[in-house]
């Protein structure tokens, strides 16, 4: 269970999170939905432990992320799983050397048996046959599927995604998030999804929250967030022009 | 009164953002040496990045090397005529080349053409979150990127400085007994007289020492790379000009303390 307590965060006085609560239960797929430069990126830094808050605490099963260190951090983040806005592929590599990568560096596991996992994984994520590609020469989606495979390759119990199909064309998009989909229901994980994919995301997570000014303004199902009367989350989930948000 | 401290501001503001930066650079190499006391060593990064920092640098330090070592004989040869001292060429050419220009220009050779691509290169793994990535992944972004950097410029820096100090004699002797007429013998044998174990491990401590400094600055550089095209491409030429100047610096008190 992922528990976000008041956090808090600026950055050279410009205070990005106000008091963050946040509750992620086991199994559950949440959203973070809410316009650009409200602070949901941050957010997601904080819970894998890359930022450190100025007040407040991160608890991943209770464990405060935050004081963790050596060798106690380390064996928190390898439940973790995160795929990246660009998917973070190590460009020196090919994709079956990226999906391979987490495998070959902290496991003892034969060539043999890395290989039958990564070919696997590819196989999942419906990237057969493009093993030997550099990131540089595969589409913006495949690339998105690959840091996919890279991360699940290690079964994690907590998958976070940053924008999975930003830039993506609506069909890719919809690929990337029935990809997910299926793939929660198989490993059953964890996962937070911050995304501007609205209503697309509706259709796949069990719960969404909205960022707005460094706070959660609303946290419900889908449902209740599509009939939220709050104006401005009414607005932001409607795509209204007009209204409290002002858009420039 | 607002208007009247400004420039005071302004001007207190350059020395403590110069020791702000020295102190995130000081702690920066502190951290690696503290990661570097504990294994593992990923030796099969640490070769690959002696093939990048080394062996990618081996041909400009051969021509660099050989050109220095003719002009550095081309010169002297003309000054020590006028004194009918011309026998004292090789030891003369061997001895700027092993204590000062073999360390140096081999540490500047090697900023322009690995230092400046490992900025960038970690600079855009920076940009594009792939440092990230490896720390989402519990792998220590030090350990897998920044040592393996440090201990290839340890080893490199010095096989780069005997590559170009052995090319740069051979070079004088072209250009001494090719165009000059000099005896070959006297050249050689001057060296072997002249040249003490000091000399060569004087130039061996700086050639570590600016291994060290140059991955050290290379690498501070790209992983501290602000965003975009626009910020690796800051921190490539910050790292290629500090690490130029500073491998100066080092070499001026470096000297002071060996000759004394």
């Amino acid at each position: 269970m992922i528990n976000v307590v008041d956090l808090y965060k600026s950055f050279n006085g410009h205070k990005v999170l106000r008091g963050i609560n946040l509750t992620v239960k086991d199994g559950q797929s949440m959203a973070l939905i809410g316009g650009s430069g409200h602070g949901k990126s941050i957010l997601l830094k904080h819970i894998i432990g890359l930022i450190k808050p100025d007040r407040g605490k991160v608890l991943i099963n209770n464990q405060d992320i935050g004081r963790l260190r050596g060798k106690l951090l380390k064996q928190l983040k390898e439940r973790f799983g995160v795929v990246f806005q660009g998917g973070a592929l190590f460009d020196s590599l090919t994709v079956f050397e990226n999906v391979a990568f987490p495998l070959r560096e902290k496991t003892r596991l034969k060539d043999s048996a890395i290989s039958d996992k990564v070919y696997n994984e590819l196989a999942r994520v419906r990237l057969s046959g493009s093993e030997d590609k550099y990131p540089s020469e595969i589409s913006g989606g495949m690339k998105k599927r690959a840091a996919l495979a890279r991360c699940l390759i290690m079964n994690p119990q907590l998958v976070l995604f940053d924008e999975p199909t930003a830039g993506l064309d609506p069909l890719i998009g919809k690929a990337i998030h029935k990809l997910i989909q299926d793939c929660q229901k198989n490993l059953n994980f964890t996962s937070i999804i911050v995304t501007h994919e609205i209503p697309a995301i509706f259709s796949i997570v069990d719960r969404v929250a909205m960022l707005f000014e460094g706070k959660i303004i609303a946290e419900g199902t889908p449902d209740e967030i599509q009939t939220s009367a709050d104006p401005v989350v009414h607005q932001f989930v409607h795509g209204e022009l007009e209204g409290p948000i002002s858009v420039q | 009164m607002h208007l009247i401290l400004a420039p005071f501001r302004i001007l207190g503001s350059i020395p403590i953002s110069f020791i702000r930066e020295l102190g995130r650079m000081v702690c920066f190499l502190a951290v690696c040496f503290y990661w570097m006391a504990f294994p593992p060593y990923l030796i099969r990064r640490i070769i690959k990045q002696i093939n990048f920092i080394g062996v990618k640098t081996t041909f400009v330090i051969v021509l660099t090397g050989s050109f220095i070592g003719m002009v550095l004989a081309l010169q002297t040869y003309y000054a020590l005529v006028k004194f009918g001292a011309e026998a004292s060429l090789g030891p003369v050419v061997a001895l700027s080349l092993i204590r000062e220009l073999g360390p140096v220009i081999s540490a500047l050779m090697a900023t322009g053409c690995a230092g400046s691509a490992l900025t960038a290169q970690i600079g855009i793994m920076r940009i594009t979150e792939q440092i990230d990535a490896l720390d989402a992944m519990a792998l220590n972004p030090y350990k897998y990127l920044i040592i393996p950097n440090l201990i290839a410029g340890i080893i490199s820096l010095p096989l780069l400085n005997a590559i170009v100090v052995v090319v740069g004699i051979f070079g004088g002797y072209a250009v001494g007994i090719g165009l000059m007429g000099l005896n070959g013998g006297t050249y050689f044998g001057g060296i072997s007289d002249f040249v003490k174990m000091k000399d060569i491990l004087g130039g061996l401590y700086k050639s570590l020492s600016f291994g060290v400094l140059i991955t050290w600055i290379s690498c501070y550089k790209g992983y501290n790379a602000g965003y975009g095209a626009e910020g690796v491409s800051k921190a490539t030429i910050q790292a290629v000009v500090l690490s130029s100047v500073l491998i100066l610096v080092w070499d001026y008190f470096l000297t002071s303390v060996l000759t004394t």
